[in-house]
């Protein structure tokens, strides 16, 4: 075989707001051959996107390419004047971005944006352009190829606009295909369509990919070798059998064991205690002005009913707007419920946390997803762990001094923590001050909404380890909200599925996927990647999953 | 990995520090202030008595700026003129910031009909010309400093309330206010600690671009004959009054026009060069 592209040696420098250089690429060699499938994986800042990126010969702002080659069929695309670079992209190498949305314009059509790039290059007429859109529409299995391109983005459902992006990008028949974590936005289910779609196009054209990700389980699918990166330099390189069954580097093995964390397992308590702590009932939850027969426009949440026993943990599981986010909402009462009954620890609350005494609100406490968001960048962690317990314990001074530093040791931090900012802090730990924030109020039940989502799998994993020993110190309960699967099934007693507001199952986690259960269960959990490179070749959905998908979909 | 990461605690304090633009500027202001409190201590001559028999005299042992347009001493009047431009100016931006600024955020935070029925007064406002709503004010009241003060600052808080709200809304959304009012926090604390701190940065942008508005329009008024009343001036009015000297070159353009452009741009420069850690905290 013949390498289509040879990187050697590649060093890439950024520059900081402080105006220092760091190298964040390090000698990175590595080769792709013609027609073959590389995935790049690492954790977030382990530069797998710039690399991606420099194989278009092409640098963020604030980053330069400082050393090293990268040859593209015997052009090294460093030294090569912008103008040449310019012609091979989008014409050789293509480019697929993670988030399909925001790379379309939403105020043109999708047949314009997918042609655009025969007209820049000039290189097939328009209507040929077209002809050959639709062939690529059927051939990444889109619905209604002839007419789709006529829509505009907002349109078409997450997954279509992903395969469209594909497609955008395969329009002048590219030698290599980059793709950007493309699937990591979309949920379980469209994920395979889209897998499917890109694994059929690149191995009936021939096509090279790179394909970028932080999910082993979805790179075993797609790629013939796994380079695996971290911090700029790589850490082992191999055929993909080789990484996922003998890993030979400790990091590797990392990223493998994170996959799937142990699951929860509560030695020698068996015991279900028989109070609760909270109990839902008939809950509806929406957004927007209520309507003549008393719902809000949109009800996001259609009578649900949960029930927590102290000290356990139920999760929530659903896809994107299966209202389990606007559940955690409704429960906390930041979106007051329309209707509905929310018993805490033997008391009615109020639905409107306006109307809930303070001591009802520091018991029950709530932890968002993204840590960047849920802490005021302005303020230190000291002021923004210092606050709940004035608010709640009125402490000041010393004690309240003290008590924090216990704080951070029972989160894993440094007590230097305290002095920083926010944006000082990596994902993990920035995640680690929100738990210790919601602590501080020394809550019974703690609201998580997807908590580990946006963290990387091996900082998420350790998160999930702080979770279950918080639990065991403090005798806390959490209602754990995800969409993963794996990580509820680590820390929860319980699991309910949610599909269009409606909770349809609720049932122990080893029981998830059984023959006997719901079937949308049943798809959602065949639906999972699976750490195996036969997994999605393998998977054949049954029609009555699939009737079951299509009734989604109807919603 | 960020680089942030890498800055020991000590040499944070280190944002505090004012660079040398700044202490200029902060001298300049200092300097101007400090004139307008002592200036009577300061003037050489009554500013209302002619002392010259020339108009428009050049610079000389007696009269430091020359002399305006009926031979009056041009250094007495800026001395006194700074106690109206730099007084009259920094009261009505700071009591239209203040208003603005609370009064924008408690609409973004409240939002709903409270965010309604503020936001279209404040529209009404804004439709009126500037110009025209300072004369009928001052004619229906008459002009004394206190109406002159609250007026300007009235015409000049919708502007600021806009600014305030626009950047408050977008805190709004962010999840630790989500986090905050889900601790059960009043609005007072949400808007003090959460969200202002978040905006500070444009904010003072706002305050002092605001402020030379107002130290332009203040002149305006003047020349129009309701601002401050002669004999005495601010120091638009000096440069509007010796308009005529400027084909001879005459000092008392020049002086009152350095005076203004000193004022104005040093605020301008300061606010540029606060410390970093005043002017953009999130960074």
């Amino acid at each position: 075989m013949q390498e289509l592209v040879k990187v050697r040696e590649l060093k890439v420098d950024a520059k900081t707001d402080s105006g220092r250089l760091v190298e964040i690429i390090r000698n990175v060699s590595f080769d792709i051959f013609a027609g073959e499938v590389v995935a790049l994986i690492g954790e977030s800042g382990s530069g797998k996107t710039t690399i991606a990126l420099t194989l278009m010969g092409y640098a963020r702002p604030g980053c330069r390419i400082s050393g090293g080659q990268v040859m593209f069929d015997d052009r090294d695309l460093v030294i090569l004047p912008e103008r040449e670079r310019a012609r091979l992209r989008g014409n050789e190498i293509a480019y697929i971005p993670q988030s399909a949305a925001a790379a379309f314009n939403p105020a043109k059509k999708i047949i314009d944006q997918v042609t655009e790039v025969g007209a820049i290059h000039k290189t097939i007429s328009m209507d040929q352009a077209r002809i050959k859109a639709v062939a690529l529409f059927r051939a990444l299995a889109l619905p209604d190829p002839k007419t789709i391109g006529d829509r505009y983005p907002h349109q078409v459902s997450g997954g279509q606009l992903q395969r469209l992006a594909a497609a955008m990008a395969l329009m002048s028949d590219p030698k290599l295909l980059i793709f950007d974590e493309p699937t990591t936005a979309l949920d379980v289910t469209t994920q395979i369509e889209v897998l499917r779609a890109f694994k059929a196009v690149l191995a009936e054209r021939n096509i090279a990919g790179v394909y970028v990700s932080h999910d082993l389980a979805v790179v075993a699918q797609i790629a013939d070798r796994i380079i695996v990166l971290k911090n700029g330099e790589i850490q082992e390189v191999g055929k993909t059998e080789q990484i996922i069954k003998e890993p030979v580097h400790s990091y590797t093995r990392d990223l493998i064991s994170a996959v799937e964390p142990a699951s929860l397992r509560r030695d020698g308590d068996t015991t279900q205690s028989d109070s609760t702590i909270l109990e839902v009932r008939n809950l509806v939850a929406g957004y927007g002005a209520k309507t003549d027969d008393g719902l809000p426009q949109v009800v996001a949440v259609k009578s649900v009913d949960i029930n927590i026993p102290k000290g356990r943990n139920l999760g929530v599981v659903g896809e994107s707007g299966s209202g389990k986010s606007t559940l955690a909402r409704a429960v906390a009462g930041i979106l007051p419920a329309s209707s509905g009954t929310i018993i805490f620890d033997g008391s009615e609350l109020a639905l409107d946390v306006r109307q809930r005494s303070r001591e009802a609100l520091r018991q029950l406490q709530i932890v968002f997803q993204y840590a960047d968001t849920s802490l005021n960048p302005a303020r230190s962690i000291e002021d923004i762990l210092a606050r709940p317990l004035q608010f709640y314990h009125r402490m000041n001074g010393q004690s309240c001094a003290k008590r924090i530093d216990q704080l951070l040791d029972m989160v894993q931090l440094p007590r230097t923590v305290k002095f920083r900012l926010p944006s000082e802090l990596s994902g993990g730990q920035k995640q680690r001050v929100n738990l210790a924030r919601a602590l501080a109020a020394e809550p019974k039940l703690i609201l998580c909404d997807e908590v580990t989502s946006a963290l990387d799998t091996v900082v998420a994993a350790a998160i999930i380890d702080l979770l279950k020993e918080l639990q065991r110190e403090l005798e806390l309960s959490y209602l754990f909200i995800s969409h993963d699967l794996s990580t509820v099934r680590a820390i929860c007693d319980d699991v309910a599925i949610m599909l269009s507001g409606e909770k349809i199952e609720q049932t122990p986690p080893e029981k998830i996927g059984c023959p006997d259960a719901h079937p949308y269960s049943q798809l959602l959990f065949a639906s999972v990647p699976k750490l195996d490179t036969g997994w999605l070749d393998a998977l054949v959905q049954d029609p009555k999953l699939t009737e079951a998908f299509a009734r989604r979909k109807g919603d | 990995m960020k680089a942030t990461d890498a800055i020991p605690v000590a040499s944070r304090r280190s944002r505090y520090k004012f660079n040398r633009v700044a202490i200029a500027c902060f001298a300049v202001i200092i300097a101007w202030t400090l004139v307008a409190i002592f200036a009577p201590l300061v003037v050489r001559y009554p500013i209302g008595k002619i002392v010259d028999y020339n108009y428009f005299g050049p610079i000389s042992w007696n009269f430091w700026m020359g002399t305006d347009y009926l031979g009056r001493d041009m250094f007495s009047r800026i001395i006194m003129g700074a106690r109206f431009t730099v007084g009259i100016s920094l009261i009505a931006v700071l009591i239209a910031c203040f208003n603005g600024v609370v009064v924008g955020m408690m609409a973004a935070v409240v939002g709903g009909w409270f965010d309604t029925i503020v936001s279209r007064v404040m529209d009404a406002l804004i439709s009126i010309p500037s110009k025209l709503f300072g004369l009928v004010v001052v004619a229906g009241a008459g002009s004394s400093l206190p109406v002159l003060v609250l007026t300007l600052a009235v015409i000049y808080t919708p502007g600021s309330y806009r600014f305030a709200r626009a950047f408050a809304v977008n805190i709004n959304t962010m999840d630790y206010i989500t986090v905050a009012r889900a601790r059960g926090e009043r609005l007072g604390y949400i808007i003090r600690s959460e969200i202002l701190p978040n905006i500070l940065a444009p904010i003072l942008a706002d305050f002092g671009l605001r402020f030379v508005y107002i130290v332009l329009l203040l002149s305006g008024l003047s020349f129009l004959g309701v601002g401050v009343q002669p004999p005495n001036a601010d120091w638009g009015a000096l440069v509007r009054e010796n308009l005529d000297g400027l084909s001879f070159g005459a000092p008392a353009v020049m002086f009152p026009s350095l005076a203004i452009a000193t004022l104005t741009i040093s605020v301008n420069l300061l606010i540029d060069n606060l410390p970093q850690k005043i002017r953009d905290r999130s960074e």
